[in-house]
């Protein structure tokens, strides 16, 4: 089974939020159950730091062997650090989804948007209902 | 893959709980519930039939037995290359076109002293067999489906023939590549023959449903026996260049503009499409498949708009993937013959972007145990 953490918050499009130990930064990057249906991850597109986005823009690609998906802004901000190793360690996303595998940073225009995301009992149930 | 064959009920191969029990991830294929890749992922998969040996649960494939003196006359009739210049016990790769000339199959011919057997692909049985069945009356021949009776295990890797060479008293070193012969295995009739879909050495074990169990346990309890699905069968064939029915061939296209000229044995005698065959031989195919690569993190996919040099829309690509073996994206799309030559270069619409591509020669990956 996937491996949902208790204290992230989840999107319908299997992207995470985590916390920082800046209030207003979060840490974005995909659910293991995300990474599990890609398979093989072997390169990720991600913006640059000061790039900003609306929640649902797009604001990276992930390529996998079989498989390319888009990846979607769980909430607005503004990029305030990228995760580097990505680019030479693709398959990090794949070992530590919520770990050395994170994406992005984002500081967050509006911290009130965060209770529109799924908490990890809600993501639980999303799962149960996409994998039947 | 075939997404039409998703309608109603999805087949199961008698292997189906060896995946499920493995941790696979099944998906639909050719009305069949079939493993993707195991737990251990497509890139290990892939890399332990370059350099070991891997185990692909192909049964869902189609078989048709043709029984009748007139045997090889007949499946010459319906298929490209020449039957009649297979010795009894050699295998060889063809294709089955309609009267446009055009391709409804790819498939192996199999030459028994007393029957033909054809295997093709599993989403076109039916078609297949109302295909050539139409041709069997005039031959006096009998075609007989017998897929659902077939079980079918491809062992393909370097370390293939030592890892089945204990399982069985038939002298493996005997069966030469695109050879097979009916012996034992585990001490279960079947047919074993010296082929596959990877490039690399290997054997497909065609058996009775019933022996499939035991046959999966004796092989993966054989050695370094890593199962694998069809996420790297796919990167495996697309390595070597081969077509796989449905992306890179079908009804739309000849295997004349499909690289397959090899399977065309025009001087045989009459085929069904020959006469678009000839007309093609004569005057020229106005398109050709060709092999690419591009540039590092450009991975072109099935489906992707294809353009020539200068900016003429060329279909899309046929298949695409990152090649694991290889490190670098590699794929096939039709170009017009003038634009289908070595090194030349074209374009592929990657996400909005267009981005050169080149042409090389398949194979992709030139060190195959078989090639």
């Amino acid at each position: 089974m996937s491996d949902v953490p208790d204290n992230l918050l989840y999107t319908e499009d299997h992207e995470y939020v985590k916390p920082t130990d800046d209030a207003n930064v979060v840490a974005i990057g995909i659910t293991d159950y995300a990474q599990g249906e890609l398979g093989d991850i072997v390169y990720i597109e991600l913006p640059k730091v000061g790039a900003t986005f609306g929640a649902h823009d797009v604001f990276g690609t992930v390529e996998a062997v079989k498989a390319v998906s888009e990846l979607y802004s769980p909430i607005a901000g503004e990029v305030v650090a990228v995760n580097d190793r990505l680019d030479k360690e693709p398959a990090l996303v794949n070992s530590a989804p919520y770990g050395d595998g994170w994406m992005i940073k984002l500081r967050l225009k509006d911290a009130g948007e965060t209770k529109q995301l799924m908490n990890a009992e809600a993501y639980e149930a999303h799962l149960g209902s996409a994998s039947h | 893959m075939t997404t039409a064959s998703l309608e109603g009920a999805l087949k199961r191969t008698p292997f189906y709980e060896k995946h499920v029990a493995l941790g696979a991830k099944i998906v639909p294929f050719a009305g069949y519930e079939m493993p993707v890749q195991y737990a251990q992922g497509l890139m290990a998969e892939h890399k332990a039939v370059r350099e070991r040996c891997g185990l692909f649960d192909v049964s869902h494939m189609g078989e048709f037995i043709i029984t009748g003196d007139r045997a090889v006359d007949f499946v010459n009739y319906v298929t490209t290359n020449d039957v009649g210049a297979l010795e009894l016990g050699q295998v060889h790769y063809s294709t089955i076109l309609n009267d446009r000339g055009t391709i409804e199959d790819d498939c192996l011919v199999y030459r028994f002293p007393d029957k033909i057997m054809m295997v093709v692909n599993a989403s076109n049985v039916a078609k297949d067999f109302a295909h050539i069945a139409r041709h069997a009356g005039r031959f006096g021949v009998q075609i007989t489906d017998v897929s659902d009776s077939i079980g079918l295990l491809a062992l393909q890797g370097p370390l293939a023939a030592g890892i089945l060479q204990p399982l069985t008293k038939t002298d493996l070193s005997a069966i030469k590549y695109y050879h097979f012969t009916e012996g034992e295995v585990a001490g279960m009739p079947m047919i074993i023959s010296r082929t596959g879909y990877t490039g690399e050495d290997g054997f497909e074990l065609y058996h009775d449903v019933k022996y499939s169990d035991k046959l999966w346990d004796a092989l993966v309890g054989a050695g370094d026996v890593t199962p694998a699905g069809l996420g790297a069968r796919d990167t495996l064939r697309l390595e070597m260049g081969m077509a796989l029915y449905g992306n890179d061939i079908d009804d739309t296209v000849t295997p004349l503009e499909a690289n397959l000229g090899w399977l065309v044995k025009l001087k045989k005698g009459d085929f069904v499409g020959k006469p678009v065959l000839d007309e093609q031989k004569a005057h020229g195919v106005p398109k050709k498949l060709i092999g690419f690569t591009l540039g590092d993190r450009n991975i072109a996919r099935h489906g992707y708009p294809v353009f020539t040099a200068n900016g003429q829309a060329s279909g899309t690509v046929c298949s695409g993937t990152m090649s694991p073996t290889l490190g670098i994206p590699i794929g096939t799309a039709y170009l017009p013959t003038a634009e289908a030559k070595d090194g030349a270069t074209f374009e592929i619409e990657i996400r909005g972007k267009r981005v050169p591509a080149t042409v090389v020669k398949p194979p992709f990956y030139k060190d195959a145990s078989h090639l």
